[in-house]
């Protein structure tokens, strides 16, 4: 006599990880249905901070939408009016003066700087180290300061324009910079010895939440989810733009795909763009800040253009349609948070919750990016 | 079997390096300023709120209403008037408001006066329990927020 | 009047009655003075300033935080077991406060010296367990219940290497009475069980699992899954607000308080000098919140091991290092 084997029902329930919730970094809601302790389906829901920024950029002439450009990515808000004023620069044919190219290099890599040292300090967070955190905003505030005292604000950075910059640096600004690197440089081997070697840390991170370089390639994820994954791939050096042709820097590519790969290749990152940083101050020519003839009233010619910088967290597009009028026909902005937060669904799968917010975590979102 | 012993070796021996790293810190000073008691001092650059220029002799303002500011504005912030009197060569300025809630700090109309008759000011500490606090008359700056 | 203060029963009575207002209140102070503690400290590491608005250095903050928690409205959650509900934060504090009746803070300053001490401590230092897992599962709440099932296994899982360094312990005192133990570590450091090594070489390492139980136990970071913040918000305590949630809150201090002074009287010597002079209860007192330093020390400074993490932590490490030092200490007590 046989036994029929009967299938066994599974009871899952449905949990809500926000939308407020301390782990989430920003408005997101997870919808999450767990068997037991492990995650059978994980579906994030979006839209609570849509503000409609791509509206925007088809009302407002180009010069109005540059504020608009901070506040999606603030955290490393530099990066998205990068893209955004390489995009109109190629569109209306603006050259860009080598000083200030120079200066936007400097200003966008003490951002990244500042964006990894916060992410740095959030991930901690998530996993329960409260006191890393200060120390990495400890050194982050002395990068608001130098920024702060260039452009005037420390988190929504209104300050590259069509042509150039808007203020020139000084000397105060180059010592300054030139300190702050030594400080952290010296620092850097505190982190590794209080986090990365740390061995409930590795415990945390060490083969959990494998992103493959597949998957990656499958819901187009960039950036430090990317080369976390092993691909070396780094719009700096594949599709390069503005002054980065002229420094010499590596591209740090770890083939784990866990979380500790991922944040040992932001932490190496933040090395390399202070080596950037360094080369920069030390090559940084005299000259002009802003192009000599841009017109107050952009109107392109008719076109299309697409631009993409590496930002903090991937890769950051900017597709420009103009219709010769001084609006922009489309304004489409291609967000790296977006894609790295779709792959959340098929990666934590079978996993526990503790695991899954340590991979959200290394996935290093900042909402209003994916909400624009 | 003597990964095992390893990794218990040097697992203990990173948190002891962690603890006794925290445990520095602790003799050092601390970093933070302590507010309202204290302030920070602002760098030059500060973006305040804008505010007119005047000029040295007289304190009247450069302003020429020319209204490329409130052109300039994203937000719609600025609403300004001007008056030209009989026989000036100049307009005059007769209102000047920014309504501050609105008002992104983007500088495009600092940048875009060509009389050089704005500017950011150092204001900071404006908090305050009423919106009309917020719709800042620059013209008569003196009876502004409380 | 004065012929019934001579009576010795009249006496016992006022006595307990002094030590049961006194112990209450010493466990109360703790708790609040810990929770400043716990803010203060981790202000040092963290590069700024603790709580220093409220009264001079911050020492009214546990004042304003307990008018906070009493003055809150007391919420049961519509589905929940109101009885347990209820019953839960008094199962978690009741065992905490008499825990602390049977250990001597000084040569005569003990409420009850029960001969089987350290029996009565370990076996009530476990009933907290069930009023957490209550406490979690009576909120009907998904969180709570979650944190519930979590707080069984971690305390199941850490009892037993701290039972088995007990039973060590008590093999080398031949006693259970906590005055004996702390009797026969009289004299300087040299003689304090920790750097007992003629009994077992393992000894320090039996102290320091004492403390990772201690840890466990009371649900302290790095193992505090029971209220993982970032995960559960603040797992089973969810529901409970005002006071039920200050008498959790109370009864993690007394738990710590209790583990602390446990750990001086077995392996730091407890009211006796380092250096063999005066003894007293301040040296109990200061020992005890070294000890409490340390454990708040641990919190801020790591992060959080996963659930499997701390279990594998104590199938796979502590106990087996446990067994190893009762072995080892069997041993030698068998030779020498």
């Amino acid at each position: 006599m046989s036994i029929e084997a009967k299938s066994i029902h599974r009871e899952t329930f449905v949990i809500n990880l926000g939308p407020q919730h301390p782990a989430t970094h920003g408005v997101l809601r997870i919808k999450l249905t767990m068997d037991g302790e492990y995650i059978d389906d994980a579906e994030p829901i979006i839209g609570y901070g849509h503000r409609m920024h791509e509206k925007m950029g088809e009302n407002r002439t180009y010069a109005k939408f540059l504020p608009n450009t901070a506040r999606m990515d603030y955290v490393a808000a530099l990066f998205n009016s990068f893209g955004y004023v390489g995009a109109v620069e190629r569109l209306a044919g603006i050259t860009v003066p080598e000083r200030a190219e120079y200066i936007r290099v400097i200003t966008a890599e003490l951002n990244r700087v500042a964006s990894h040292l916060l992410w740095a300090g959030a991930f901690l967070i998530d996993l329960g180290g409260f006191t890393p955190l200060l120390y990495t905003f400890d050194d982050r505030e002395q990068i608001l300061d130098l920024l702060e005292s260039v452009t005037g604000a420390r988190l929504t950075f209104c300050y590259y324009r069509f042509g150039g910059v808007c203020n020139d640096i000084d000397d105060e600004f180059v010592a300054g910079t030139r300190q702050f690197i030594t400080r952290l440089r010296s620092r850097m081997p505190m982190y590794h010895a209080l986090i990365t070697k740390n061995i409930i840390f590795r415990k945390r991170c060490e083969g959990i939440g494998p992103i493959t370089a597949d998957v990656c390639r499958r819901y187009g994820g960039t950036g430090p989810v990317l080369r976390g994954a092993g691909v070396a791939y780094d719009v700096r050096k594949a599709e390069p733009y503005s002054a980065y042709p002229q420094f010499d820097f590596n591209v740090p590519v770890y083939p784990e795909s866990d979380c500790m790969a991922r944040y040992l290749v932001r932490m190496d990152e933040i090395v390399e763009s202070l080596r950037i940083i360094e080369q920069a101050l030390d090559k940084l020519p005299a000259g002009p800040v802003m192009a000599e003839k841009v017109p107050r009233f952009l109107k392109p010619p008719k076109g299309e253009c697409y631009f993409n910088v590496e930002s903090a967290r991937g890769s950051f597009g900017v597709r420009a349609i103009s219709d010769g009028t001084d609006k922009a026909y489309r304004m489409k902005l291609r967000s790296p948070c977006f894609s790295n937060l779709s792959l959340f669904q098929e990666c934590s799968r079978g996993m526990l919750l503790a695991d899954a917010l340590a991979l959200l975590g290394s996935l290093d979102l900042v909402i209003p990016d994916i909400d624009r | 079997m003597w990964n095992y012993f390893k990794l218990i070796a040097t697992g203990s021996w990173s948190l002891a390096v962690g603890m006794w790293i925290v445990l520095l810190h602790a003799f050092k000073r601390p970093v933070t300023v302590q507010y309202p008691y204290e302030s920070v001092t602002l760098p030059a650059r500060y973006r305040g709120h804008i505010e007119l220029k005047r000029e040295a002799a007289g304190g009247q303002p450069k302003c020429v209403a020319c209204l490329a500011c409130q052109r300039a504005c994203p937000s719609g912030c600025i609403a300004l008037d001007g008056v030209k009197p009989e026989g000036a060569t100049r307009k005059v300025l007769t209102r000047y408001t920014l309504n501050f809630t609105t008002c992104s700090l983007c500088g495009l109309c600092v940048e875009s006066c060509a009389f050089d008759a704005l500017q950011f000011s150092k204001d900071y500490n404006l908090a305050s329990v009423r919106k009309e606090d917020y719709q800042m008359d620059l013209l008569t700056p003196g009876e502004k927020h409380s | 009047m004065m012929t019934l203060l001579h009576n010795d029963f009249v006496l016992e009575i006022i006595r307990l009655v002094l030590y049961a207002v006194g112990l209450i209140a010493f466990a109360a102070f703790n708790a609040a003075y810990l929770s400043l503690l716990e803010r203060k400290i981790p202000s040092w590491f963290q590069l700024r300033y603790g709580p220093k608005e409220v009264g001079w250095w911050g020492l009214l903050q546990p004042v304003a935080d307990g008018i906070k928690l009493l003055t809150k409205q007391l919420l049961v959650q519509r589905g929940a077991d109101v009885v347990l509900f209820k019953l839960a934060p008094a199962m978690v504090i009741i065992p905490a406060i008499m825990c602390l009746a049977t250990i001597p803070f000084s040569e005569t300053l003990v409420p009850r010296n029960i001969n089987l001490g350290l029996l009565v401590i370990f076996s009530f230092s476990a009933i907290h367990v069930i009023g957490t897992m209550l406490g979690g599962w009576a909120s009907y709440n998904k969180y709570a219940s979650i944190a519930a099932a979590r707080v069984v296994a971690q305390n199941i899982a850490y009892e037993i290497p701290l039972l088995l360094i007990l039973v060590s312990l008590v093999m080398i005192t031949h006693s259970f009475n906590l005055h004996t133990i702390v009797d026969q570590q009289a004299g300087g450091f040299w003689h304090w069980n920790v750097l007992r090594l003629s009994a077992s070489p393992l000894m320090p390492v039996a102290f320091i699992i004492y403390f990772i139980c201690m840890l466990a136990e009371s649900n302290r970071a790095p193992f505090d899954m029971v209220e993982a913040e970032s995960e559960l918000i603040a797992g089973a305590f969810t529901e409970y607000s005002g006071m039920g949630f200050g008498l959790f809150f109370i009864a993690e201090y007394a738990n710590i308080v209790v583990g602390c002074a446990l750990g001086t009287i077995l392996f730091l010597g407890g009211w006796h000098c380092p250096f063999g002079l005066l003894p007293g209860l301040h040296w109990f007192l200061i020992k005890m919140y070294f000890l409490c330093f340390t454990v708040i020390w641990v919190r801020w400074s790591f992060p959080r091991t996963q659930f499997y993490g701390l279990l594998n932590l104590s199938w796979k490490v502590l106990i087996p290092i446990a067994l190893a030092n009762l072995m080892i200490t069997a041993i030698m007590l068998k030779l020498f």
